[in-house]
């Protein structure tokens, strides 16, 4: 059917089938992105009315707000462990299923299993796991004849680690899956080329499973980047901020929010959005440049 | 025979690498039953790294009734299946409006829905819960629009593309039999794509199961909270009660692992589909 052939009737009765979805996210999405930049430029308690007050809040953050760029700081820091130790984990774990089983299925369902719980209940346990008094973790190192590790895990000195290593700890399994998805799909002739060609192990995976998986390599890297700069639930449970040594973005704004700082709330929104965008576009650049070099993308 | 040999141990090493992890992932889980199995002075004696040869079911007694868990557990199961009974019927007719009807700016509108799962709102929640105050939602009809509008992109997206694989004949069959719109769509397409919808009401109801951040700024009664924000109550209650915490911890967790082990194809579509999307 072509648009012009209907009748006007007739598109609004095709429209309402959109209707709904677009009504809930009109009020629910678009109002509320449009909104928060709006908000940022405005002081709001929820009591007094909002009053403009330019950049101000802006100039708050950027300049006089050491303390958001020190939580910018520390999701920096636990974006960085989640880029290295979570994803060459989880790249590890995925080559060695994949060259060790067939389907993989048995370490699939449990490596999955800690990023389908929620963020509440893996923070507690792990605080309970890992808090020094009565010090389970530490008394289970003591048992290994690992006591020399033992240590305040959720102290002021190492819970910023603590914190980076639990969160690596809950996403490895997502960034395995689909790594391990990804390497699936490379098909078993190039390797037997490669093979017959006299490639060595080594030579094989760095002429063709890497370049064959930089894309879902970059999408990896992109969505841990985002991921992990928002993370907030789990830090929350696991060490409540430890006086603002964990303490990251959005919980941050999380507490301006609950502190009825509305308007900084807001304009920190607003700087960490346009902070992960220019991190994701650039990442994407990156690994468009590496392939291009590699000459694996098309064109 | 030198070749199968160094076969067989690179084999015997990588399985020792994968379980050893693979216990790192289940062993807190296992300590966590164990202990919440013990009293508070077992506990104290042996850490939960003894399994224990009395079972005692007080902790969960105390957990669901004392500290009111049950009431915590059933809202988090109200509050999903609605959204998720919402989510599914907006958005699959939204998907097929996009994927086979026609209307004037249609491309724009489908566009503002893709962009949306692109862009990163970091502080979303705040504006969304200005405007809940403004407005005079913040109560759970509140909560279930703002938790329907954020599985609604990624679920229309990824039913449309189901949409669009359907073959043409069996609904121009339906139409010639005299079907309207809502026929076609309700007893032909929707069955079609169940599989897809299995994958849309697991994603999104582990989303709303799991969500935390804007339920724990909008219920502040404790009758209205869903469980995440209960188990953080309860944890900061009870504090030095480590077993109570333990068997509460278990209620929360042990369901979903249940459900997760019987449906685990669905859950990892589910949870990677955002992925693909990007």
């Amino acid at each position: 059917m072509k648009i012009d052939a209907l009748t006007r009737t007739e598109q609004f009765k095709n429209f309402s089938f959109v209707l709904p979805a677009f009504i809930i996210f009109s009020v629910f999405y678009i109002y509320p992105f449009f909104y928060t930049f709006v908000l940022s430029f405005h002081k709001y308690d929820f009591i007094s009315e909002s009053k403009f007050i330019g950049w101000a809040n802006f100039k708050e953050v950027i300049f006089y707000g050491k303390h958001w760029w020190n939580t910018v700081y520390n999701g920096a820091f636990i974006t960085f462990w989640a880029l290295t130790f979570q994803n060459i984990l989880a790249f590890t774990l995925a080559l060695g299923v994949d060259k060790a089983t067939r389907t993989g299925k048995f370490y699939r369902v449990i490596f999955f299993l800690l990023p389908v719980l929620s963020e509440i209940i893996i923070g507690l346990l792990m605080r309970e796991f890992l808090l020094s008094n009565p010090g389970i973790f530490n008394k289970l190192l003591d048992k290994l004849n690992l006591s020399f590790i033992a240590q305040d895990w959720l102290g002021r000195d190492r819970a910023l680690l603590t914190a980076a290593l639990v969160h690596c700890w809950k996403g490895f399994g997502w960034a395995f899956v689909i790594l391990l998805a990804g390497l699936q799909t490379i098909p078993e002739q190039l390797y037997e080329a490669a093979r017959i060609d006299g490639a060595s192990a080594w030579q094989t995976f760095l002429k063709v499973t890497v370049p064959l998986l930089m894309p879902v390599i970059a999408l990896v890297l992109v969505l841990t980047i985002l991921g992990t700069m928002q993370a907030f639930a789990m830090i929350l449970a696991l060490t409540r901020g430890t006086g603002g040594i964990t303490e990251v973005p959005v919980m941050l704004i999380y507490n301006h929010l609950r502190g009825r700082q509305v308007g900084l709330a807001c304009a920190e929104g607003v700087i960490l959005g346009i902070i992960l965008i220019a991190v994701s576009f650039t990442m994407l650049y990156i690994s468009k440049q590496i392939r291009r070099r590699w000459g694996v993308l098309p064109r | 025979m030198y070749y199968r040999a160094k076969k067989i141990i690179t084999l015997i090493l990588l399985h020792t690498f994968l379980i050893s992890v693979a216990l790192s992932c289940i062993f807190p889980f296992m300590w966590m039953i164990n202990s919440s199995l013990k009293t508070e002075t077992e506990f104290r004696a042996d850490h939960g790294l003894v399994m224990s040869k009395r079972i005692s079911l007080e902790n969960y007694k105390q957990a669901l009734l004392g500290e009111r868990l049950w009431a915590y557990f059933f809202n988090s199961v109200f509050y999903t299946a609605i959204t998720v009974f919402f989510i599914v019927i907006i958005s699959s007719l939204a998907a097929y409006g996009f994927s086979r009807l026609d209307f004037p700016g249609k491309n724009i509108v489908f566009f503002m829905f893709l962009a949306a799962m692109m862009i990163p709102l970091p502080a979303g929640f705040v504006p969304l819960y200005v405007l809940l105050n403004k407005i005079h939602l913040v109560n759970r009809t509140g909560y279930v629009l703002a938790m329907t509008n954020m599985g609604l992109s990624l679920s229309i997206y990824l039913l449309k593309t189901f949409f669009d694989q359907l073959p043409h004949d069996l609904e121009d069959a339906a139409r010639i039999d005299g079907c309207g719109r809502i026929r076609i769509w309700w007893n032909v397409c929707l069955p079609l794509v169940a599989p897809a919808l299995a994958v849309v009401i697991i994603f999104n109801a582990l989303n709303v199961w799991n969500e935390f951040v804007l339920a724990s700024l909008m219920f502040t009664e404790n009758n209205l909270m869903p469980l995440q924000v209960g188990l953080m109550e309860v944890y900061n209650r009870n504090i030095i009660q480590h077993t109570l915490i333990m068997a509460s911890l278990t209620i929360g967790a042990v369901p979903i692992i249940l459900l997760y082990l019987r449906m685990q194809k669905q859950f990892i579509k589910g949870l990677t589909a955002g992925a693909v999307v990007g």
